[in-house]
């Protein structure tokens, strides 16, 4: 079975959730719609305090093609536009929104359409007014990515179903209970890119899914599944084409590069779900798991639920929550309750304070060369790491190509002195950017 | 006998290659200015940077042969100017001394806390962690990275976490301005003393319920003062910089202030509230949640 070198093996934590299937939260009292929900400029809103909104309506448009809209979460009224805490701890332009609680909460349908009958660039256009952003956590607008690779003439389409960080299931559910839905969405990418084959990767722990999804194939389907060895990170895109195709995607280049577009099985599935609709993205499946909460599982949640509701819901059973919004290993930690959930955010961990170790306060570098041995893409995190502590940028950005690194955390991981490392990274990069000494680039 | 010949060969050779050494010297010297060496320890040696020139040495250069003046260094005293002025038989100049700001009074017996950091110490860590866990987004972390930064001792956190600039000691060289995660520091001109020490861009009691002494937004310094000189955005007051208000006026626009967010630094550093600034009589760190 295929895998790339090095990485590391953590726990995967998944029995409390794999085994449940997708359930519908209720909804909130009142929701949060961030306006920055995607990498790149925050959405212009088209409507005003007072006004009411219907479940699927367009109630923020994209500012320029770097972009993303926003459609309404719920049927209700717009409370107050204002500023809200977002999960990375600054505070971002937002709208509440307060549902009717008598409302029945069907959405609202743009404009239905059969997806094979339009052509490339108008099923773009399409995704863009859906409001769809990549899904397994990076949040990069997807019909900004379908240009991309179209302009590169992409001729394999990936689809991204390993999963790999521990505790999350959402991928792996929504392969096992909705492959047909899936199947749809990978057609339709495949369609717009005009690729030869579509390759559905996902780790051997999820056999399950790739027997529930293999009886949905046509005959004619250009789509193989493929299991990869368990392995951490293999979900991230570069990695995962290293392991599938044993290529390694230029320093500072995309996937497409090679003629590769990698897409998360998320958004394939909610593509092919809500495109024939034309209806927008409003809500999306997130894992919430974790020692410290009552009911944990798979939850159909709105965009803009706050946390404070979902803990109240489903029960916490400590009195001092940790809470991360993502996986363990990139995800973020979240310090406000009142914190909304965006289309970013693939799992919602909880964990008891108590019973957590007292983290260790970083011991000297041994060179011990643990963190060589699992980077994926074989940089130097321990030179690095000095390097960021003595401030050193131009050395990091120059030699130690500091922008390869997406901030996987197996360094960290391995650390025996429980150096910091990724922090460090994060912290040198946010320097580098304030500084202007590289261009915005998604880290 | 077997050890004269190797002996006599490596003097030889030593000699000869000191005798290219004299050559090469002779030929290649580069004349100096003879007055930048001496120029050079008459200045701090500190190579602080505030001056613009990225050493004591390059500012010696510039004040040779590209026109910085001696009162460009603002880590000199007086008469330490005087002396380089006299030495180089120029005048002194003039140049605006500045002094780091913080524009944040939110300590630990005001602002809330929302959770406790524990990962490693520093405020460029903690800010990449949900902010840093303090209930203001804008406010201060005070875990010390501008303390770590400063050369001059001029900074140093106090008991409930909040950095305390020196004035007589601030150089300016804004060392404290890159290492703030947050930004919160300014270098202002000692002739602006009047100051909003806050970021908060929330209205009234939801940014009074994350710190007590932040701006609300209510607009009352805006106005008691001349128009202009004080601005709102975003339900934060904003000072014009580029105008110097007199005395009376300054004191007139912080006197109504009800959270005393906005001040007047004194020479010792700290910031003079108006009358109504709300008392604070906490002066324990709030516990955390």
């Amino acid at each position: 079975m295929r895998s790339f070198p090095q990485g590391i093996h953590p726990k995967p934590h998944k029995e409390q959730t794999r085994y449940t299937a997708i359930q519908r939260l209720e909804f909130a009292p009142y929701f949060v719609l961030l306006l920055n929900q995607q990498i790149g400029k925050p959405s212009l809103p088209l409507v005003q305090e007072g006004e009411e909104v219907r479940r699927g309506q367009l109630i923020a448009q994209a500012n320029g093609d770097f972009s993303s809209p926003l459609h309404a979460p719920v049927t209700g009224r717009v409370l107050k536009r204002g500023l809200n805490l977002d999960m990375n701890g600054s505070m971002q332009d937002s709208l509440v929104i307060q549902p009717f609680p008598a409302s029945g909460q069907s959405p609202q349908l743009e404009a239905p359409c059969d997806p094979f009958a339009l052509s490339s660039l108008e099923l773009i256009e399409k995704i863009k007014t859906i409001g769809m952003v990549g899904l397994g956590g990076a949040a990069f607008p997807t019909h900004l990515k379908l240009k991309s690779s179209l302009d590169k003439k992409a001729h394999t389409l990936v689809i991204n179903g390993c999963e790999c960080e521990p505790f999350l299931t959402a991928d792996h559910r929504i392969m096992l209970e909705q492959p047909a839905k899936l199947l749809r969405g990978i057609r339709i990418i495949l369609h717009i890119l005009g690729a030869k084959q579509a390759v559905l990767a996902l780790e051997e722990n999820k056999l399950d899914a790739l027997r529930a999804i293999e009886p949905h194939l046509l005959p004619h389907d250009q789509i193989s599944l493929v299991p990869l060895k368990t392995k951490y990170p293999q979900g991230a895109e570069k990695i995962l084409i290293q392991a599938l195709f044993q290529q390694e995607v230029p320093s500072g280049g995309l996937p497409a590069d090679l003629g590769i577009m990698v897409a998360n099985v998320t958004t394939m599935y909610e593509v092919g779900q809500l495109l024939p609709l034309g209806q927008g993205i409003i809500e999306r499946v997130v894992s919430v798991s974790g020692d410290g909460v009552q009911k944990p599982g798979n939850y159909l949640i709105p965009m803009g639920t706050p946390l404070e509701f979902i803990l109240e819901t489903l029960g916490l059973c400590t009195k001092s929550p940790q809470v991360i919004f993502g996986g363990p290993m990139m995800g973020k930690s979240v310090v406000c309750l009142q914190t909304p959930t965006t289309k970013g955010v693939t799992g919602i961990l909880v964990f008891r304070g108590e019973s957590r170790p007292k983290p260790q306060a970083p011991l000297p570098c041994i060179n011990c060369g643990e963190c060589l041995q699992v980077c994926p893409l074989r940089l130097n995190p321990c030179e690095m790491a000095r390097q960021a502590a003595n401030n050193q940028l131009e050395p990091l950005l120059k030699r130690f190509h500091l922008f390869d690194c997406f901030e996987c955390g197996s360094c960290a991981w391995v650390c025996p002195s429980k150096i910091p490392l990724t922090q460090l990274f994060k912290a040198a990069k946010k320097q580098i950017r304030q500084k202007k000494l590289h261009p915005l680039k998604s880290a | 006998m077997v050890y004269l010949q190797p002996l006599i060969f490596m003097a030889g050779l030593g000699g000869f290659l000191a005798f290219c050494l004299i050559l090469a010297q002779h030929y290649f010297a580069v004349a100096e200015d003879p007055r930048l060496s001496q120029l050079v320890e008459l200045l701090p040696q500190s190579n602080c940077g505030a001056c613009g020139a990225p050493s004591c040495r390059a500012f010696a250069e510039n004040l040779l042969h590209h026109g910085s003046q001696p009162a460009h260094c603002s880590q000199s005293t007086l008469s330490q100017v005087q002396k380089i002025a006299d030495f180089l038989q120029v005048e002194v100049g003039v140049m605006e001394r500045k002094v780091a700001r913080l524009a944040c009074q939110g300590g630990g017996n005001v602002a809330r806390q929302r959770a406790s950091y524990r990962g490693f110490y520093s405020c460029a860590g903690a800010d990449l962690v949900a902010g840093g866990g303090k209930g203001c987004a804008w406010g201060c972390l005070g875990l010390g990275d501008c303390e770590v930064a400063c050369s001059f001792d001029a900074l140093r956190l106090d008991d409930l976490g909040l950095p305390f600039v020196t004035p007589d000691k601030c150089t300016a060289c804004g060392d404290c301005v890159d290492a703030c995660p947050k930004g919160l520091f300014r270098l202002l001109p000692l002739s602006q003393p009047l100051f909003i020490a806050c970021k908060n861009l929330l209205e009234g009691e939801e940014a009074e319920a994350d710190c007590a002494v932040a701006c609300t937004g209510c607009g009352l310094c805006a106005q008691d003062s001349p128009k202009g000189l004080i601005s709102m955005r975003h339900f934060l007051a904003v000072i014009d910089e580029t105008q110097e208000p007199p005395e009376a006026v300054r004191q007139k626009a912080i006197q109504r202030c009800p959270t005393g967010a906005i001040g007047i630094w004194n020479e010792q550093g700290t910031l003079v509230k108006g009358r109504k600034a709300k008392k604070i009589l906490n002066h324990q760190r709030l516990e955390v949640g």
